[in-house]
Parts: structure tokens; sequence; C-alpha cells
């Protein structure tokens, strides 16, 4: 059976750009064509500034990789076009074990909080996850969208000019240059760009090695998540089960540090271990072992003149709690809008620098949620290790220790608390929908409020009249007004409290700009000169 | 309760004193220390509030 990762999807095709005389200019140029890089094309193309995706492969990537894609991530997608297909094959699951030593300490159910369209995650294998942003922008280039990904052009050199990158590229037919008036450095963890630039990778806060497996199981086996916290089979370490598409079984085995990583993949090393696992009598395949080595570290800034890191080239965590792709996408959700108002000439480039101050913080909480997670899975001290075993001990029969049991944070998105985008708040409406949030999805009429948002600036007046459509600092506003009729429990608890209406100002990657209980123009205009980085002041 | 008390509280102190070490009795050292972070934990989850457990904590450093 051929794999989904054995095909090429963008096979390496001649550019008009080679044969040019002169190097072609391009408004953007996406480096990686990975989940982050493939879903930053998008965002651009679907907002028609012109964007080339350049690869040295041309297929998805091997084995399962990033399996876990939370809520904010779908609603991301959905903006982009290709949600439903993730959400269609993804797995869903509510039941979790958690193990500690050789038993079972207790089990749990996550019951779906009412009023999202989207479920809370969905396990889908990273392959899956490009298919279907490969296939959005082959759909894209049909509409006729700038949008082009380049396999086999691998990125050799870069040189950094006042108002551009000089990009050379690598092919099959020799090497040609292209202008990169805006360059995104989308290429992983080992970034080939950051190298290339000799930018910084700095702070590393720690280091792990994990065994990655994909199995496919022979017979049923339950639709659940199993983390066990030093399992006989791994003393000492973590290991966790996980559903996938298509009867493939997700195992990672953590390892640590000092190992010696040809031997722990040998199938002869692997097979026993998954069997102490899984118990003797359950016949499995062996689709797909790897190991996994993670420095947790950011870049010590996302922007370097005309170059922007987005994704694992600008910072790195542990697995634990789905904090890699998952930001990544949330990288290019902040990126997308900005980068677009900047281009088409309605923003000032220092928007850019919100951008930076956005992500970093997201990157920051995201290493001290995986800094914590591993501090409880792989305790550094003594006493570190009496704590953890006793929340553990305690878990089994008292509900109150289950809430301290980490085997990581699922990924939530970031609330760009201090951002210098922030307009005013009033601090009587919700606390979790405030100036910097995402918006909290809830039912509206027989839709959702994102899916109503899409992907504009939008001025939301819940039991208050808006206009249907205003320029506003010469950029487009839609207007959504939800009459008091129409204000169900849903929109009351997570946008008025006790209010009977409020105005929100939401910026195009669907985070809260700035919130009034009354409707004024001025005051709208106002928030609308700091959102868009002309100055102002914020909070 | 948002203040930590730092002044006399403890009903019956000598017999929660005694009651405490009889809960110690017969356990090595490493259960002793095993049934001490147990018990902290489950102090902790009675306090809960961070403002108090904070100043709990400090006034611990402080001896």
């Amino acid at each position: 059976m051929t794999k989904l990762f054995e095909v090429p999807l963008y096979p390496y095709k001649r550019s008009a750009d080679q044969d040019a005389p002169t190097p072609i200019r391009h408004p953007v140029v996406v480096i990686g064509a990975g989940p982050v890089g493939l879903a930053m094309a998008i965002d651009l193309a679907q907002a028609d500034i012109p964007v080339v995706v350049l690869d040295e492969n041309d297929k998805v990537s091997v084995g399962s990789r990033a399996i876990c894609f939370s809520k904010r991530t779908l609603e991301i997608f959905d903006r982009l076009g290709c949600g439903d297909e993730m959400v269609n094959k993804g797995v869903v699951w509510n039941v979790g074990k958690v193990f500690f030593g050789d038993r079972q300490v207790y089990d749990f159910n996550l019951l779906p909080e009412e009023g999202h369209k989207r479920p809370a995650f969905i396990n889908l294998q990273q392959y899956y996850c490009e298919l279907y942003l490969v296939e959005r922008i082959r759909a894209l280039q049909a509409e006729g969208k700038p949008i082009e990904i380049r396999g086999g052009n691998k990125v050799v050199n870069l040189v950094e000019q006042e108002d551009h990158t000089i990009v050379t590229i690598e092919t099959v037919d020799g090497a040609y240059n292209l202008d990169a008036e805006w360059l995104i450095a989308c290429d992983g963890a080992a970034s080939p760009a950051r190298r290339l630039l000799d930018k910084d990778f700095v702070g590393r806060v720690f280091e792990d090695n994990f065994l990655i497996t994909d199995v496919i199981m022979k017979a049923d086996f339950p639709t659940e998540r199993w983390f066990w916290f030093d399992p006989p089979f791994n003393k000492d370490q973590s290991a966790l089960l996980h559903k996938q598409p298509d009867g493939v079984w997700r195992i990672d085995l953590q390892l640590g540090w000092d190992i010696d990583k040809e031997e722990e993949k040998k199938p002869e090393n692997v097979i026993p271990r998954l069997k102490q696992m899984l118990g003797d009598d359950v016949e499995f395949d062996l689709e797909w072992v790897s190991i996994y080595t993670f420095q947790c570290r950011r870049m010590e800034t996302f922007r370097h003149g005309r170059v922007i890191f987005a994704g694992d080239s600008a910072h790195q965590v542990s697995p634990f709690g789905a904090r890699g792709a998952n930001s990544g996408f949330q990288d290019v959700d902040n990126l997308g809008w900005k980068l677009k108002l900047v281009l088409t000439g309605e923003a000032p480039e220092t928007l850019l620098d919100s951008y930076v101050f956005e992500r970093e913080l997201g990157a920051d909480e995201n290493i001290l949620q995986s800094s914590r997670s591993t501090d409880f899975i792989t305790p550094k001290s003594e006493i570190s290790r009496i704590f953890r075993d006793a929340v553990l001990d305690l878990s089994e029969h008292y509900e109150f220790a289950r809430p301290l049991v980490n085997s990581g944070r699922l990924s939530v998105p970031s609330v760009y608390d201090g951002s210098p985008l922030n307009g005013p708040d009033v601090d009587t409406l919700p606390v979790f929908t405030r100036p910097g949030s995402p918006i909290v999805d809830a039912p509206l009429g027989n839709s959702w409020l994102l899916e109503t948002l899409e992907g504009d600036f939008v001025l939301l007046g819940i039991g208050v009249d808006v206009p249907d459509g205003v320029e506003l600092q010469g950029v487009t506003v839609k207007g959504i007004t939800v009459p008091k009729a129409e204000i169900n429990p849903f929109l009351q608890a997570r946008y008025l409290n006790e209010a009977d209406q409020a105005v929100y100002l939401i910026r195009p990657d669907q985070h809260v700009a700035a919130r009034w209980t009354e409707f004024d123009m001025d005051n709208i205009e106002t928030a609308m000169n700091i959102v868009l980085g002309k100055g102002g002041q914020g909070q | 309760m948002t203040t930590a008390t730092t002044k006399p509280n403890l009903d019956q102190p000598d017999a929660f004193y005694a009651d405490l070490l009889t809960a110690h009795e017969g356990l090595t050292k490493e259960e002793s220390d095993a049934f001490n972070a147990r018990l902290i934990l489950l102090m902790a989850n009675q306090i809960g509030d961070r403002k108090v457990l904070n100043q709990l904590l400090e006034a611990a450093g402080s001896k």
C-alpha cells in the first residue's frame, strides 16, 4: 500500500522566475511547506496577497508527528476554509486514564462545554493536516488566488537588504534568486533560514528525547487517552497512548537526555516495551518509529527587519499540552492580517511590532506551561519527586488532587494582556472576553458567532444597533447587530455578564480589540487607530 | 479567611501534636516524607486561598 507520505504532492516544476534575467520581486515568500507555512500562505492568499511557498521536499511529513489540534486551531482552519475536512477525519476522545507505576489511579470524562461549534481538540496525523492544507491551496489556485507552492526548491542563501531579502534557491535545474519584500521563515525547529541569517535561538530551558511510534492495532482497542507516570516499562519517565484516525495509535515514550538514539529505535528494543505497555495479547504492527528531540527555547525576537519567524523556527516546547503546532497556527493567525495591512499601506510597518509582542508573550506562556508539566512528569529533585508521588497517590482516592496532576495542559489561545493594540475595556463585562482575548464562540441565530465574524474587522453590537459596515481609518469594518431578542444565555454569559448591551471591536484574527457598553463612533475611531498600530493610548 | 493567622488557633495543641507524632509512628523516613507531603497537599486544599497559602509559605521560610 502506498502511504500518503510517499506521494509527491507538489513536485518540482520549473518556474518562469528561473529564466528571468533579473530576480523577480515577490511581496511575500514563505520558507517551509509544513502546517505553519501552508496555513500562512492560505491566510495571505485569501486576502489577495501574492505568496510563494518554498520547500526542498515535495511531500507531506512522514509519520504522525503533531497529532493534537486544539479548538482554536480548528477555528483558525475554519477561517482558512478547511476546518470541516480536519474535523471530519479527526478523532474526538473524551475518556482519559491516568496510571502511576503499575496501577491506574483514576479516569476522567471530558464532557464538552456546550455552545461551541468546535470540540476542545481532535487527534489527526500531521500528514492529513498538511494534505488538507495543500488541497485548500489547490482550491484557492482554481479560484485564481495568487498562491504557489514550489517543491524541490531548497533555500541555500539569504542576504538581507534595506527593504527586501535576496533568496537563493537550489533546484535540480540549478540555482536562481528571488527578491522577497517580506520573508516568513516557517522552516521548523532546525530552521535553515535562522542559521543562514545567523540569528540566535537562545534561552534553552530544558531538553528531552521521545520515542514516538505509530502502531496499527489488529483488534479493537478503546478510544481513550492513557497517560503513565513512572511505568514499569519506562522507569522514571512518562508514556502516552493516543488514538488517531485509520486505526493508528500513537505512543510517546519519554526517554530522557542521555540515550543512544539508534539503539532505542531498533524494533527489537521498541516492541518488548510496547508489549509491556499494551499487554502481551494485543497484536499490533509498527508503522513508524522516530526519536523526537527537543530543546525548550525561543528566539530572542521573532522579527529581524523584513524577515519574520513563525512556528517551531521561532519557538520550541515539549510535546506535553500540544503547544507546538497549535501555537504555530496562532502565530499565523496573528501575523496574516497585520502583514496584509502593511503591504496594502493601510497600516504602518510598526503594526508588525505587535506580532513580536503578542506572539513572544504566547511563546513565553507555552514555555512556562511546558516547564511546569516537565517538572511534574520528571521531578528534578528528591523533594519534588516526593510531592509528585504524593499528588498521584492522593489522586486515586481524592478528587481534589486531580487538578494538580500535570501530564500537559492543553494548548489554549493566548490572551494578549498589555498588548499595544488593546483599546478601552469595561471591567464589569466578562473577564475572559477582555481586550486581547480570543473571541469565545457562541451560538448566534442558526449559525455560530465565529462563523459570522469570518476574518474581518468587526463591530459587534449585542443588544445595541451598530452600522452594517463602516470605513474607519481607511479600513472596512463589518457591523453585526444582535438584537436584544436574540441574546441567548451563552452570549449573555460570555459577552455581557449583568449588562444588557455591549459593543465589541474585533480584530481579523478574532481577538477583542476594545469594548464598551455604549455605541459611540468617536471611541471606536480611536480604538481603530490603536489597533492599526497608528498610535494613541491603549489600556 | 483572607489572611494567614500566626496567632494560636489550634484546638487542643498538645493533643494535635501527639496525633501528628502518632501518625508517623512506625514509618520509615521515606514513608514519613511521603506522609508529610500528602498532609501538606490535603491541608493546602483545605485552605484553598492562594493569598493565605503564599503567606504561609513565606512564614514557613522565615522560621
